[in-house]
């Protein structure tokens, strides 16, 4: 047995109490089933008020499954759940919030054509004495709770003018509007850049020093360990141990989630950098970039860092020709290429692994291998026929290397956790095998073990003469991925560094336009 | 500490064997819905066990089924086409038009088609070229063809159509077997093969599931929808060429009504509404059931108004009932 850790075996006794303190809610023996996998089996959980409980584990371990039971979502097969000691039962959302929890999820769901404020206060607005919705209510404490995040969104706007880093602060926003004492974050930092997240964190210590439990899932473990007292590690649908933080080192953390030690999250091997593939000339955007120029050689992988806001996303996508630039030119192997929609970049051999999986990436009701072989078609099809078993092929072939898992090959990708998504987006265009792959924050939500799988295979396909862009929010993936690496501020370009030049400092300081 | 052998995870192909996914599909439950309406009404009447009678019955539905068959497509891919009705009219008052000034069958079969492709033409035009939404465009088109129709003929109707002409509508291929029942078997086959084996019937269910990610991932979305708003004025024409054939004669209330009744038709076999899902082999299948109880209602004399009631019924219900069963699944 390891120092500090309790290790449940398959029987488990019940764990001895970890503090002297009452838990303010706990779990007892949940299991949730669903069409061909056990999402929980037998979990036990506790809560105590003033702490942060880490909840870790690999990609479709089970934490996102036991959030929804937590809100209400689900109902799960077996078990139970006490609050101050007293059993209850979350029969709907509604039951969930009044016996104050809250939570913000890993799969926000919000509403585009509604307003900051409408989205955070709908389902339970302010009234007034009249019984009419208190608007002005409404957008002041809005504005009140944004200001708490360092945010200065309006709360007046509609949600589809905000980007996805703010549309995801609205969420934390709306989590925090409700009166509650127990509240729930799953992989709240994924979509947020470090001064966000140092924002978030301040919030947390605010909501420990009133006493309430937090929950608090996250990938990386920097993150879980600056805020948080206590874990639970899930592995397969169980719970294989929790203890304190402070008494155990990552390591173990890491044997206990994945069942093996991860060596190398950035395998990046040493490569031949070719001739040009990829010239950008000038490329301009009337609001998001302007006289962006740059070149991108044969198995080059270039980091592209910046803050939110900086324009990364909406350069990729223009030169992926889902939106338009307002002017420059575009080279690939020394031809110039006009691009005026997807299909023209993905002929020409261009493909963008979308930020916003569910949005952009993905038919979340239709089969995994469907989504997959969609930009490959013409490869797995026969004069226009569709051949299933070469879909099912092409998709195994990338379900194996980036380590899916999942019932089916057939099942809707909707089915999937958070982090497999994101693994079948990446393969779904890694399938097409491209010239140039233009990654926009492709580890979000990936385990740290799936990370070293899709880092190596990354590595792997720059070595046989792929062209990489790579646009990260995280310094360590672009230190240790990069050749070289653009930075992005305020639509301009603010510095080129190779990899020897490059460091967190550098980096963060050309970023942030600190001299 | 036990080691962990991590074993290689193997996912198969499926889930379950194929003959317990279908036994709960839509179109099986729907199915037995049909032989239920079929064993009642042999029972409620003599006349309904007869070759020539139930023949006869299948006129009731192949019409509209063929244009159920392209806006089920439209449906799938997240628009509606509420003209369909209003092309027959123009369709059909334009080949009555060439009728009476002498037009032979072959000329008028392609002038029905071509009103058809036009006016699909139109409709996609307005919906994929300037973005608007569908509703509100085919409700605006069929308010338009139907009005030119009226405009031409006012209380009038065409009549003298050539002889060959009422082949499409009133003749046998073989037997009992009509002209049109074998286009209808003919064209779901067909339709059968573009939406469910072939790339764009797959670009269909994507861009109804997701059309930014269809976009994303390099489909047409927008020459897509034209293409589909053009089968639909096309088949539109075909229905309108059986149809005038059948009656022998164009008044510019031709059709009236058969836009809900086509789109009920595909709402009741299976295909969401909402889009994204949806079989032809649904559709062929809800095609029967309100064929047969249009005709087993006809059997029992019961007036016209009835059956209208009848199929706004139908259609709340199986919009409805999805949705209910689904609440009721998430309370569990
Ligand atoms: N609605 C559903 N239908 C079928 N299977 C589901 C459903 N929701 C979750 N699952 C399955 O349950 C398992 C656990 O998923 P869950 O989302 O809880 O994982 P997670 O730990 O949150 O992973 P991640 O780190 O990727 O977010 C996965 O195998 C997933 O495929
Ligand atoms: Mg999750």
């Amino acid at each position: 047995m390891m120092n500090g850790v309790t290790q449940v075996q398959d029987s488990p006794p019940r764990p001895a109490p970890l503090v002297e303190t009452a838990p303010l809610l706990e779990m007892r023996g949940i299991s949730q089933i669903f069409p061909g996998v056990k999402a929980l089996d037998q979990v036990d959980i506790k809560l105590y008020p003033g702490q942060v409980t880490a909840l870790i584990g690999e990609n479709g371990a089970g934490k996102s499954t036991l959030v929804k039971i937590l809100t209400g979502i689900y109902r799960p097969n077996e078990g139970e759940i006490l609050v101050d000691g007293q059993p209850v039962v979350f029969s709907a959302a509604q039951a969930a919030i009044d016996a104050g929890v809250t939570a913000i999820h890993q799969e926000t769901v919000l509403f585009d054509d509604l307003t900051v404020a409408e989205n955070i206060f709908i389902g339970h607005a302010p009234r007034t004495r009249f019984g009419m919705i208190d608007w002005s209510a409404i957008n002041k404490r809005s504005r009140d709770l944004l200001r708490a995040l360092e945010s200065d969104i309006d709360p007046t706007i509609r949600l589809r003018d905000l980007s996805i880093a703010q549309r995801h602060l609205v969420a934390i926003a709306r989590a925090l509007s409700v009166e509650a004492r127990i509240v729930i974050m799953d992989e709240p930092t994924a979509a947020l850049s470090r001064k966000e997240i140092d924002d978030l964190f301040r919030i947390i210590e605010g909501l420990k020093r009133q006493g309430k439990a937090i929950l608090f899932i996250s990938h990386k473990f920097d993150e879980v360990y600056e805020i948080a007292e206590n874990f639970v590690v899930f592995r397969d649908g169980r719970a294989v141990g929790h203890g304190k933080l402070r008494d155990t080192s990552q390591h173990e953390i890491v044997r206990l989630m994945v069942g093996r030690d991860v060596k190398d999250v950035f395998p990046k091997t040493k490569v031949e950098i070719g001739a040009p593939v990829l010239q950008v000339q000038g490329f301009s955007h009337p609001t998001e970039f302007h006289n962006i120029s740059f070149e991108l050689r044969r198995g080059e992988i270039l980091g592209i860092y910046g803050l939110i806001g900086a324009g990364r996303s909406e350069l990729c996508q223009a030169l992926f020709g889902v939106t338009r630039p307002s002017g420059g030119t575009l080279t690939l192997e020394g031809r110039p290429l006009q691009i005026s929609s997807s299909g023209d970049a993905i002929r020409a051999g261009i493909v963008y692994v979308p930020e916003e999986r569910g949005r952009h990436g993905l038919a979340l009701p239709m089969p995994i291998f469907q989504n997959m072989s969609l930009p490959s078609l013409s490869r797995t099809s026969r004069g226009g026929f569709l051949k299933a078993a070469n879909e099912l092929a092409l998709s195994r072939r990338y379900a194996e290397r980036l380590d899916l898992r999942a019932a089916a090959l057939s099942v809707p990708v909707g089915t999937l956790s958070g982090g497999n998504q994101q693994k079948v987006v990446i393969g779904k265009w890694l399938a097409t095998q491209p010239k140039v792959i233009i990654l926009d924050e492709p580890t979000k939500g990936i385990d740290i073990g799936s990370k070293a799988a899709v880092h190596g295979f990354i590595s792997e396909l720059a070595s046989e003469g792929l062209s990489i862009i790579m646009v990260s929010s995280e310094l360590p993936e672009i230190l240790g991925m990069s050749d070289r690496v653009m930075v992005m501020r305020e639509g301009l370009i603010a510095g080129m560094f190779g990899r020897e030049q490059a460091t967190a400092e550098t980096l963060v300081r050309a970023a942030t336009g600190n001299a | 500490m036990n080691e962990a052998v991590s074993t290689k995870r193997v996912i198969p192909d499926r889930l379950g064997n194929r003959t317990s996914r279908l036994l709960a599909s839509w179109e099986v439950l729907l199915f037995g819905v049909a032989v239920l309406i079929f064993i009642f009404n042999a029972l409620a009447s003599p006349y309904f066990l007869n070759a020539w009678n139930l023949s006869d019955a299948t006129f009731n539905f192949t019409e509209k089924a063929m244009i159920a068959f392209a806006m089920a497509m439209l449906v799938i891919s997240g628009e509606i086409d509420l003209s369909v009705a209003a092309i027959i009219a123009l369709a059909s008052t334009a080949m009555g038009a060439a009728a009476q000034i002498g037009i032979g069958t072959p000329g008028l079969v392609a002038i029905g088609l071509g009103v058809g492709l036009g006016c699909g033409a139109v409709n996609g035009l307005l919906v994929s070229g300037l973005r608007l939404p569908s509703i509100v465009v085919t409700i605006g088109t069929m308010s338009l063809f139907r009005g030119i129709s009226y405009i031409v003929l006012g209380d009038q109707a065409y009549g003298k159509y050539p002889e060959s002409f009422a082949f499409f509508g009133q003749g046998y291929v073989a037997w009992v077997l009509s002209f049109e029942f074998v286009l209808f078997g003919v064209l779901a086959v067909l339709f059968a093969i573009l939406l469910h084996a072939t790339n764009f019937g797959r670009q269909v269910f994507v861009i109804g599931n997701n059309e930014f990610a269809a976009r994303f991932s390099g489909i047409p979305v927008e020459r897509v929808k034209f293409i589909l708003f053009l089968l639909t004025g096309l088949m539109s024409g075909v229905a309108a060429v059986c149809l005038t054939s059948r009656l022998g004669s164009t008044r510019p209330s031709i059709a009236q009504g058969w836009e809900l009744e086509v789109v009920t038709m595909v709402v009741l076999g299976g295909v969401s509404i909402l889009g994204g899902a949806g079989t032809i082999g649904g559709v062929v299948i809800a095609a029967f059931v309100m064929g047969l109880v249009t005709f087993g209602l006809g059997l029992l004399n019961v007036p016209g108004i009835v059956m209208s009631i009848f199929v706004g019924l139908l259609l709340i219900i199986t919009i409805a009932v999805p949705i209910i069963v689904r609440r009721i699944r998430e309370m569990r």
